[in-house]
């Protein structure tokens, strides 16, 4: 029965993508293998899981491959009903849910990559749109709570404190890389700071970040690589 | 208890038709309002503050944004003829397919019809040829995406069943899914738009083609 309930990720670790599944599998007690993939070499098995994309993170389990991050955690959700449901009951909820966790995943996250990846003018105007898209988040993260957050716990974690987590959790290495603050808990992010420090307390997200200079150095890595192909 | 279901839409997006398409075959009463984008209408901006785009689903008073948001919550509300397997590891791959062809297909089909010039459509019709591929595979020894019935992905698809027709058409583009190349894609192309609840939701033919020749132009005049 070795082969029953076999799970193992393969991933990157600086990639905030793969970070999410490894929160969730962690999050729910699912005890599995971890494939660091180099990407510059990609292994055979990880072109074999995933033909279309050719990226991390990929979820196998029992020796059938899942791919793309959000889809991996609902899978997660779905098959292993312990621990905390990523997602409520209500369908209506699970509607406002998944429509935030896109928001976060396109409006933000890609566009706090392309801070990253960019500098001068191009990097001003995105700084300014994502601050514009941290202003409607909050809102949303109001509307979905009307009547107040409850008290994070690990019974109580679900899909968008993932997704708040891998996207923020390591915002003092973002802002040590930029030289700017991305997430402003004064201005316009009050509702979403305070739930990221919580979250941040929590024992199962303490042991799966990597450390901050680990993150600063494959941020500036990234940088500088983009920065390089980008000047003529 | 009397239910009150709207969909905010426009006649020729495929986004809007997909969730018309879902509530038809679920036998769903909605009432439809057309949107004119030029001219947002200060519902749409009521009810879709973030986005301010259509499809916008709202049930009882409660918006719903993002059509392949809206088509999970019209599965999980409404329980007959479902959309969706039962299978947690088959409704990842419905959902992986959905986005793939929502990220990557839409993109190719709108630059292999539409792209700047002749070398970028080829470049964007290659692309396009490799994508559909895919879809061709998934598609082994089923009749729908969904298997015996239409499912979730057969709905996603609707770009690839029956606007990409329309797109070619428009712009003259040559044939990017031809029975050849693609024999399972376009036999399902076919069953596709003789389900009646697709039928029904389609835009009229002649008026979609007229328009968008109109609105893009025929740039691809070599066959």
């Amino acid at each position: 029965m070795a082969e029953e309930n076999k799970v193992s990720l393969h991933g990157f670790f600086a990639s905030p993508y793969v970070r999410r599944v490894d929160l969730a599998l962690k999050f729910k007690g699912i005890p599995y293998e971890y494939v660091e993939e180099d990407l510059k070499n990609k292994s055979s098995l990880l072109l074999k899981y995933n033909p279309v994309h050719k990226k991390v993170p990929v979820l196998v389990h029992n020796g059938k491959p899942i791919v793309e991050s959000l889809v991996i955690l609902e899978y997660i959700d779905e098959t292993w009903k312990n621990g905390p449901r990523f997602l409520p009951e209500d369908p209506y909820k699970r509607a406002q849910i998944r429509f935030w966790a896109s928001f976060v995943h396109q409006q933000v996250f890609e566009n706090m990559v392309l801070i990253l990846k960019t500098d001068g003018e191009a990097q001003e105007k995105t700084v300014k749109e994502v601050s514009e898209k941290l202003s409607l988040l909050e809102e949303g993260i109001k509307s979905i709570f009307p009547e107040g957050i409850p008290i994070i716990n690990q019974e109580n974690v679900g899909l968008l404190d993932i997704l708040i987590v891998s996207t923020f959790g390591s915002y003092k290495a973002q802002e040590e890389v930029l030289g700017l603050k991305l997430i402003d808990p004064e201005k316009t992010s009050p509702l979403l700071f305070s739930r990221l420090k919580a979250l941040l307390e929590l024992h199962v997200v303490k042991g799966a970040l990597p450390p901050h200079e680990k993150v600063v150095g494959a941020l500036k890595f990234m940088r500088q690589n983009a920065l390089n192909s980008a000047s003529v | 208890m009397a239910e009150e279901v709207l969909v905010f839409g426009t006649w020729s997006s495929p986004y809007g038709r997909r969730v018309e398409m879902a509530l038809k075959l679920k036998g769903i009463e909605y009432k439809y309002i057309e949107e004119d984008l030029t001219n947002k209408s200060p519902s749409l901006l009521k009810y879709n503050p973030v986005h301010k785009k259509i499809p916008v689903l709202v049930h009882n008073g409660k918006p719903v944004a993002e059509s392949l948001v809206i088509l999970e919550y019209i599965d999980e509300t409404w329980k007959n003829h479902p959309i969706f397997p039962k299978d947690p590891y088959e409704r990842a791959n419905a959902r992986f397919w959905a986005k793939f062809i929502d990220e990557k297909c839409l993109p190719a089909i709108r630059k292999a019809c539409w792209g700047e010039d002749q070398k970028e459509r080829e470049k964007a019709a290659e692309e396009l040829s490799k994508l559909l591929q895919f879809l061709e595979n998934e598609l082994e020894g089923k009749r729908y995406f969904g298997g015996g019935t239409i499912g979730l992905l057969d709905i996603a698809a609707n770009m690839i069943g029956y606007w990409l027709g329309v797109f070619e058409e428009a712009s003259g583009a040559s044939e990017l899914l031809t029975r050849e190349k693609f024999p399972k894609l376009f036999n399902w192309a076919n069953e596709f738009v003789s389900v009646s609840a697709i039928k029904e939701s389609l835009p009229p033919r002649d008026k979609h083609v007229a328009f968008m020749r109109k609105r893009f132009g025929m740039v691809n005049t070599s066959k």
